[in-house]
């Protein structure tokens, strides 16, 4: 039977939604170890034993909360000097793709990012990755041992087999040299009301829209329909609003009921992170623009007209 | 101080990405420096204006990249390396990491700023796995960098703010596309280009083999796409069928 490596990540004391994801995936694939570092990770032992982890190996040490990447490089890294697993599963966020390069780049060993399913074949495995904007699916093999798959939020349903985990203490020392980016400060500025991976209504916004000026017309519909903002990559990178909002491929993964695409052109960038909910309503002026191709309804016209009477209409009927 | 930005060249993304028959990516389309690594370039430019020193421009590609590298010279650095060879074409990102830790480890600088993750590719492996090689800690999605004397501390971006991070030089760097607005060229900028330095390097120059791929692509197929759905003209009735949509939809 494989063996197949879970990285658990750890954020602040708890697991990553992307890590149960993941164990769904590898129990379907062989014999499952989790690994889970920094604080909290003995109490996420138990819960990754309950998604089906045969063991889970943990270490509870602060420097895998204190600095980057290394240290759980490290400790990977000498896991693996005892005993190589067929396939380790990283989740493909932003701490988890960091650990998983520096990794790769150590054990001189293939990695594949961005997948959307992992299936194994001829006694490898072969990762499931968007290609060409999207349009077309990838079957990457891997041909090293071990194969390393990061997998995009989102895509399997975390549930429970009821069983446990053996829980192991990890033995290892952080060496000195590994204790270098220092994060010494965690600062929060976004106090989302809605989140925006939880909501059951998304509505984002694109250059369509403008300039910044014109996302409180979003913020609007999204009270009424009790949903949350979210926006595309170049209205994020151009400075319009943070971060926290952008949704697709290196932002947020959402599965709403329903996403409204607002001045959005759909982009691969952005369609990764949001094609899975339910029903996709787009309102833009170009009606060739990629996105109508993919929503149940496409409306072309102006969204700065469109939004706000969207906005009135619910309201009205909500009374 | 000596800094390398790595660039890379790409497809424009402003234009739509066209397919052949034979399903690689149309060349016809425009290549242009990546735009995220154009933010690389002035916020090295500006780390230089402030604490002295040279920007070295790196990147990976075919000869036609070297308008890339021309850009980023037009822009105020002071010179490219190119890395190009027959053997590179297709590279994963771990070959990509090993050339380019190669060229940069012979140029032993201090900061080493690439973007978070290219346009085309989006998936932001090459960073830290040229952090690994090279040696040194890595200082990731980065909206602001500060330095004083031998360190570095950045404002990491995270899902609800962004986490102070610092580290000792040498140190690699990502930056976010939001760090600084580029500059534009300046006429006598596009001229001193012209004369600028770019060398040209390959494989046997980096003494990098390049060695068995460690991934394959076995197949591509056509993406399971979402049936399309009705596109409307907003008539004065799509108020109503969005409506409809969202009634059926139980979300009002």
């Amino acid at each position: 039977m494989a063996r197949i490596w879970v990285f658990a990540e750890m954020n602040q004391g708890k697991l990553a939604p992307t890590s149960l994801e993941l164990m769904t995936k590898a129990r379907e694939l062989g014999e499952v170890e989790a690994i889970a570092l920094g604080a909290g990770a003995k109490t996420a032992a138990e819960i990754l034993g309950r998604h089906g982890a045969k063991v889970v190996h943990f270490n509870e040490d602060a420097a895998f909360d204190d600095f980057i990447a290394e240290p759980a490089a490290d400790a990977l890294a000498s896991l693996h000097d005892k005993g190589a697993p067929d396939l380790i599963l990283f989740g493909f966020t932003t701490d988890s793709r960091e650990v998983a390069g520096r990794l790769a780049a150590r054990l001189g060993t293939g990695l594949i990012s961005n997948a959307g399913d992992v299936v194994a074949k001829d006694g490898g495995f072969v990762a499931k990755v968007p290609y060409f904007g999207g349009a077309r699916v990838a079957s990457m093999k891997a041909n090293s041992k071990p194969a390393i798959v990061l997998v995009r939020p989102k895509s399997f349903e975390p549930s429970e087999t009821g069983a446990s985990a053996e829980v192991k203490p990890l033995q290892v020392t952080v060496a000195d040299a590994s204790r270098r980016a220092r994060i010494t400060e965690r600062v929060v500025e976004a106090s989302e009301k809605v989140k925006l991976e939880e909501a059951k209504v998304v509505i984002s916004g694109g250059r369509g829209l403008g300039g910044p000026q014109n996302f409180p017309l979003l913020e609007a519909l999204a009270g009424a329909l009790g949903g949350a903002v979210g926006a595309s990559r170049a209205v994020v990178d151009a400075g319009w609003v943070p971060y926290s909002m952008q949704v697709g491929q290196t932002g947020k993964s959402v599965r709403p009921g329903v996403y409204i695409a607002v001045g959005i052109s759909g982009a691969m960038q952005h369609t990764v992170g949001m094609k899975a909910s339910k029903i996709i309503i787009a309102i833009n002026k170009d009606a060739e623009a990629p996105i109508m191709k993919m929503a149940d309804l496409g409306v072309v016209g102006d969204a700065l007209k469109i939004v706000p009477a969207l906005t009135a209409a619910v309201k009205a009927k909500k009374g | 101080m000596k800094i390398v930005v790595t660039v890379k060249q790409v497809p424009d993304p402003n234009s739509t990405l066209a397919l052949e028959s034979d399903n690689t990516i149309s060349r016809e389309k425009e290549a242009v420096l990546d735009p995220g690594d154009e933010c690389g370039v002035e916020e090295g430019l500006q780390l230089k204006e402030a604490h002295g020193g040279e920007v070295v421009l790196v990147s990976m590609g075919p000869e036609r990249a070297k308008d890339a590298i021309r850009k980023g010279l037009s822009m105020g650095a002071d010179r490219g390396i190119l890395i190009t060879d027959p053997q590179l074409a297709g590279a994963d990102a771990l070959l990509t990491a090993r050339v380019l830790a190669a060229a940069i480890k012979a140029e032993s600088p201090d900061l080493v700023i690439c973007g978070t993750e290219s346009y085309d590719g989006s998936t932001g492996m090459v960073p830290p796995m040229l952090a690994e090689l090279l040696g040194v800690p890595q200082l990731t999605v980065a909206k602001k960098v500060e330095i004083d004397g031998t360190t570095v501390r950045v404002h990491r971006q995270t899902a609800d703010g962004y986490q102070v991070v610092e580290a000792s030089t040498p140190v690699l760097i990502t930056v976010t596309a939001g760090i600084a607005e580029p500059r534009y060229a300046s006429l006598k900028g596009i001229m001193a280009a012209r004369s600028k330095e770019i060398k040209q390097v390959g494989l046997g120059d980096l003494g990098v083999e390049k060695g068995e791929p460690v991934e394959s692509i076995e197949g591509v197929a056509d993406a399971e796409t979402r049936k399309s759905g009705k596109v409307i003209q907003d008539d004065g009735t799509a108020i109503d069928q969005i409506m409809q949509v969202l009634v059926e939809a139980r979300v009002v």
